[in-house]
C-alpha cells in the first residue's frame, strides 16, 4: 500500500492503482472518456489530466500513470495529485475545446442527448464559448450491424468499442482505420459485427456515435420509468434495467453485478424489446371446430373445469416452460398435487437432470465469478458462446489472463478463445478422464447438449467423474458446473417439478394417447402430439398456443414480479415493469383463478401469500441474491452412479441463438440478427 | 493526406509467389508463438512489392490469414501507413514533396510539369509508366525541391532537369539518383559559406 495525497486528502492505495483509481478512492471525480475500468488503458482522450507533485512537471493522464510511478518528496512527504489546481482547470478546458472542435452541435437531434458523457462533461469542465471558426470535419456513417446505428461525425476516437470487441467480445470486429484527423472507427469494410455482445458497444460509446438502432429516435432518457430487474433470455440471470414509457417497454440496459454479468448483456437480452409487443395473447381463446375463437375468462375457465372434472387424475399432466418464475411453477405444482397427478415435468428438452441426485448435481457450482479462480476448464457438450454469451466472456477473461488450458468435447464451435478439441462424443470424454492428469481447480462445464438425450444421465455421471478424478473437487472448490439454457429450470428443479412415483416425463406426456389433459405453463419448445386436451398458459402465440385447446393469457417476464434462480443457483427477484396487455393476467393469478373454477381454491390470494407458502416449503428462496451451495458429496455420489453412455456425438443445445424462446421468435430485430448470422454462416461454408 | 480507402476495382484474388510464400514462412517462424502479428508490416510490404507496388483487398486478407489476425487489424495497418498504396500506381510512382521548404525552392514548377506530363494526382498514365501524388515533408529539405520515385530520392530539381529525368525513365535509360545538379549529398551549392577555415590543431 502506498500513501498519496489527492487534493490534500491522504489515501492509502495499492501501488499498482492508477492515479485515476486513487482519485476515485479519495472521492474525487476525474472526467474521462477513453478510460473504462473493464477495458485496457488507452490514454488517448486526455480528459483525465491532473497535476502531480513527485512526477513530471506537466499535466499527466491520470488513467495511464500508476501511483508507484510517483516519487515521495525530499523529506518523505507522500506524492501529491491535484485535480482542482489552475493548471488542471486550464488543461481540461483545453482538451474539451479540442474535442469539441470536430464534434457537431447536434445535441437536439442526437439520441444520446441527456445521457451523454461529452455533454455532461462539457457542461462541468468545458468553457462556455467556442473560438473555432474553421470548417468542421465530417465522417461517413458506417454500417456495422443490425443493432448499432452509427453517426460517425460525432465520434471522439476514444476506441472503447474497438477495445471491447477485441478484449471482452473477442471477435475483433471493430477497428480504427486511417490516422490523425482521418482516423475512422469502422468494422472490416463495413461488415456486420459478429459478436453476441455487440449491443454493448452502444452503451460504452461516451457520445452519440454508436447508438442502439432499434431505439432510434424513440424517446429521451428523462422520459423513461426505470425498473431494475432480472433477465430470463438465458439461465445466467443478468442484471438489467428495463426502461418503460407509459405501458410500453422501450429498452433494456445492463446493470452492474460483478457476481453475474459484470456490466454486459447479450444482444438477445437487450433487443428482445419488440418481441414483447408482438404475437401477444391478450385474451382467452377456446378451440371450437378446430379453430381458436376469442372467449371470456369465465367461458375459458369453465371449459377447463369441465374437462378436468371429466378426466381421471392419472390422465392429467402439467408442464413448465423455460421462462416461468418460481412462484407460478410452485402454484402449478400445488394444483397438480391437488388434482392428484404425478405427471409433472419442467424438462421440456428432456434433459436428464433430477433433483434426486441433490442440488449440486444441477447447479453451476463453480459460480460465474468463480470461473476467474479456475485453473483449467473442461467443456462438455456445451457452446457457452450461444448458451450464455456473457458467461463465455467470463471464460475468455480468465483465458486471457493466461495459464488456462481449456479442453472441449462436443461440437467444434468458435468460442472466441483457444481450446484443445478432444472429440465429439462420450467416448472421447471417457478417454480424457482415463488419460489426463489432475490439475488444480478444474472447471467442468456440462451443457444441455450432453444432457438432453437418452444417455444424458451417463454424460452427467461422466462429467462428475471428470470433476472428481481430475481436480474438480477440492477444499473450497467445486468445479462441477451445469450450464443451463432455461431461466426457469433451476428454480423448477429446486421445487422438485419432476415426475412423481409412476409419473410420466415431458417427452412421454407429449406422446399421443399418454394423457387426456395437459396444463402447459409456457412450454413452447416441445411438440405435443395430437390427442390430449391442452390448456396453454402463456404470453405469446407460439408453438404452445397453436397446439392449445384453451388459451389462458399470461404475462411476459417484464409484466410480472417473481423469483428466478440462475444456473449457479442464485435466487434473484424480477420486478414488474408494465402491466400485461388486454385481459392477460400474471400467471400465478391465472392458476389461482383456475383452481377456484375447479372448486378447490389454492391457499393464497396474493403474490405475497404465495411467496410465504413457497418459503415455508423451500426456505432457500428467501435468500434473495444468495446461493444455497450444493454439497460436493452429491457430486461424488453422482460420479459413482452406474450409467452407460452411447457413442453418438453431442449435439449443441441451441441451434439458433436468436430464436430460443417465444419472445425472441416474435421479435423482428432478432429475426434480422438471425438472418445476418445465417448469411455469415453460409458465406463461411462457401 | 486524405481519407484512404481500398481501390474500387479489385483483383479477384491474390496469391503469394512460391518464393514469397517461402520467405513469409521462414519469417513467421522467427516470431514467438502468438506474436506473429508483429510480422504484419513486412508481410504487407512484400505483398505490395509483388503486386506492382499496391495492396489489393485480397492481399490484406491473405496476410491476415497467414498471421492469424482479424482482417480489420491488418486493414488498420494498411490504411495507417502512407507507404502502403491502396490503389494501382505507375511503374514510376512519383511522390512529390510539397511542404514549405520545397515550395519555397520551387516545387510548384515540378507540380506543373507533373500535371502537364502525367495528369492529375493518383491517376496512372495510359502507358502505365507514371502516377504521382503530393506528400508531406520527406526530410531532404537541404536539397529542395525533391521527389521520391519508387525507392529513390531525386533532388535539386528544376523544371528542365526533372523533365529530362522523366524522359530518361520513360525511355528506360539509366538515371542518376540523388542530386540532379551534381553536388554530393547536402554539401553547399557553390562555395563554402561557413566552416571555411579549420579551428585549432586541425589547421595543420
Amino acid at each position: 500500500m502506498t500513501k498519496i495525497l489527492v487534493d490534500g486528502v491522504e489515501v492509502d492505495v495499492p501501488g499498482d492503482f492508477t492515479l485515476l483509481q486513487a482519485c476515485e478512492q479519495a472521492g474525487v471525480e476525474v472526467p474521462r472518456f477513453c478510460y473504462h475500468e473493464r477495458l485496457s488503458i488507452a490514454g488517448n482522450c486526455r480528459m483525465c489530466l491532473v497535476e502531480v507533485k513527485g512526477g513530471p512537471p506537466k499535466p499527466q493522464a491520470s488513467c495511464a500513470m500508476s501511483v508507484k510511478d510517483l516519487r515521495p518528496g525530499p523529506n518523505g512527504a507522500p506524492p501529491e495529485v491535484l485535480t482542482k489546481s489552475p493548471m488542471v482547470k486550464k488543461a481540461r478546458e483545453g482538451v474539451m475545446e479540442f474535442l469539441l472542435i470536430n464534434h457537431p452541435l447536434d445535441c437536439p437531434i442526437c439520441d444520446q442527448g441527456g445521457e451523454c458523457d461529452l455533454q455532461d462533461q462539457a457542461l462541468v469542465f468545458g468553457v462556455d464559448s467556442s473560438r473555432y471558426r474553421e470548417n468542421k470535419r465530417a465522417v461517413e456513417d458506417k454500417y456495422i450491424g443490425v443493432l448499432v446505428k452509427t453517426e460517425m461525425t460525432r465520434c471522439i476516437h476514444c476506441t472503447r468499442c474497438v477495445r471491447f470487441t477485441a478484449e471482452v467480445a473477442g471477435t475483433g470486429d471493430m477497428g480504427a482505420i486511417g490516422r490523425g484527423e482521418d482516423m475512422e472507427i469502422t468494422t472490416y469494410l463495413e461488415s456486420a459485427m459478429s459478436s453476441e455482445l455487440q449491443g454493448n458497444v452502444a452503451d460504452l460509446c461516451p457520445v452519440g456515435a454508436l447508438l442502439p438502432k432499434p431505439q432510434n429516435f424513440r424517446a429521451r432518457p428523462w422520459e423513461y420509468q426505470k425498473t431494475e430487474t432480472i433477465d430470463v433470455m438465458d439461465a445466467l440471470g443478468s442484471a438489467i434495467r428495463v426502461d418503460s414509457r407509459g405501458r410500453e417497454v422501450m429498452r433494456i440496459l445492463p446493470r452492474v453485478n460483478d457476481l453475474v454479468n459484470e456490466e454486459w448483456i447479450s444482444d438477445k437480452t437487450r433487443q428482445i424489446v419488440d418481441g414483447l409487443k408482438t404475437q401477444r395473447l391478450d385474451r382467452p381463446y377456446i378451440r371450437e371446430n378446430g379453430r381458436l375463437r376469442p372467449a371470456s375468462w369465465q367461458e375459458a375457465l369453465a371449459a377447463v373445469a369441465a374437462k378436468t372434472k371429466a378426466t381421471s387424475a392419472s390422465r392429467i399432466g402439467a408442464l413448465v416452460g423455460d421462462l416461468a418464475a418460481v412462484e407460478e411453477t410452485f402454484a402449478l405444482k400445488l394444483l397438480a398435487e391437488q388434482l392428484g397427478t404425478p405427471n409433472v415435468d419442467c424438462r421440456q428438452d428432456d434433459a436428464k437432470l433430477d433433483p434426486k441426485f441433490g442440488r449440486a448435481s444441477y447447479l453451476f457450482n463453480a459460480t460465474v465469478a468463480g470461473i476467474e479462480q479456475a485453473g483449467a476448464a473442461l467443456i462438455i457438450g456445451a457452446n457457452p458462446r450461444k448458451e450464455a454469451p456473457v458467461l463465455n466472456a467470463r471464460i475468455r477473461k480468465r483465458w486471457l489472463r493466461g495459464d488456462f488450458k481449456i479442453s472441449l468435447v462436443g461440437e467444434r464451435p468458435d468460442l472466441t478463445y483457444g481450446y484443445d478439441y478432444l472429440g465429439a462424443g462420450p467416448e472421447s470424454l471417457l478417454q480424457f478422464i482415463r488419460s489426463a492428469k489432475p490439475v488444480e481447480k478444474l472447471l467442468v462445464i456440462v451443457g444441455q447438449g450432453a444432457l438432453a438425450r437418452d444417455d444424458g444421465e451417463a454424460a452427467l455421471t461422466l462429467a462428475a467423474q471428470a470433476a472428481q478424478s481430475l481436480g474438480g473437487l477440492s477444499e473450497g472448490w467445486n468445479g462441477f458446473s451445469v450450464l443451463h439454457t432455461a431461466a426457469a429450470r433451476v428454480g423448477a428443479l429446486d421445487l422438485g417439478f419432476t415426475p412423481g412415483a409412476g409419473g410420466l416425463d415431458a417427452r412421454a406426456m407429449a406422446k399421443t394417447g399418454a394423457l387426456d389433459l395437459i396444463f402447459n405453463l409456457g412450454a413452447d419448445e416441445l411438440a405435443i402430439e395430437p390427442g390430449a386436451f391442452v390448456v396453454y398458459i402463456g404470453a405469446h402465440g407460439d408453438r404452445g398456443a397453436h397446439r392449445a385447446d384453451v388459451i389462458l393469457p399470461g404475462a411476459a417476464y417484464t409484466e410480472k414480479s417473481g423469483l428466478y434462480v440462475n444456473t449457479e443457483g442464485r435466487v434473484q427477484r424480477a420486478f414488474r415493469v408494465v402491466f400485461p396487455p388486454g385481459e392477460a393476467r400474471e400467471d400465478w393469478a391465472v392458476l389461482r383463478a383456475l383452481s377456484g373454477a375447479l372448486g378447490n381454491p389454492l391457499p393464497f390470494d396474493s403474490l405475497a401469500a404465495l411467496r410465504r407458502r413457497l418459503v415455508e416449503a423451500h426456505p432457500h428462496f428467501a435468500q434473495v441474491d444468495e446461493i444455497a451451495k450444493g454439497e460436493p458429496a452429491q457430486v461424488v455420489a453422482l460420479a459413482n452412479h452406474p450409467a452407460v453412455a452411447m457413442k453418438d456425438p453431442f449435439v449443441p443445445a441451441i441451434q439458433n441463438f436468436y430464436f430460443t424462446n417465444p419472445i425472441a421468435r416474435a421479435s423482428a430485430v432478432m429475426a434480422e440478427c438471425s438472418a445476418v448470422a445465417q448469411g455469415r454462416l453460409a458465406q463461411a461454408a462457401e | 493526406m486524405s481519407t484512404r480507402r481500398l481501390a474500387e476495382d479489385q483483383p479477384a484474388s491474390f496469391e503469394f509467389t512460391p518464393e514469397n510464400r517461402a520467405w513469409l514462412e521462414t519469417q513467421i517462424a522467427k516470431y514467438p508463438d502468438g506474436r506473429q502479428a508483429s510480422m504484419v508490416v513486412p508481410a504487407l510490404w512484400q505483398a505490395q512489392k509483388q503486386n506492382d507496388n499496391w495492396l489489393p483487398q485480397a492481399a490484406i486478407e491473405k496476410v491476415a490469414d497467414a498471421l492469424g489476425m482479424a482482417k480489420i487489424r491488418v486493414l488498420e495497418i494498411a490504411t495507417f501507413y502512407s507507404m502502403f498504396n491502396l490503389e494501382p500506381v505507375g511503374k514510376y510512382f512519383v511522390q512529390l514533396c510539397g511542404t514549405t521548404p520545397c515550395l519555397l525552392a520551387g516545387s510548384d514548377e515540378i507540380i506543373e510539369v507533373l500535371q502537364r506530363r502525367v495528369g492529375p494526382q493518383r491517376r496512372v498514365t495510359d502507358d502505365g509508366l507514371f502516377s504521382w501524388i503530393e506528400v508531406e515533408c520527406l526530410g531532404a529539405c537541404c536539397n529542395a525541391p525533391m521527389v521520391q520515385i519508387n525507392d529513390d530520392y531525386y533532388e535539386d530539381l528544376t523544371a528542365e532537369n526533372f523533365e529530362k529525368l522523366l524522359d530518361n525513365l520513360a525511355a528506360g535509360r539509366p538515371v542518376k539518383t540523388g542530386s540532379q545538379i551534381g553536388r554530393i549529398s547536402s554539401e553547399p551549392v557553390g562555395k563554402l559559406t561557413s566552416l571555411t577555415s579549420f579551428y585549432g590543431d586541425g589547421a595543420k
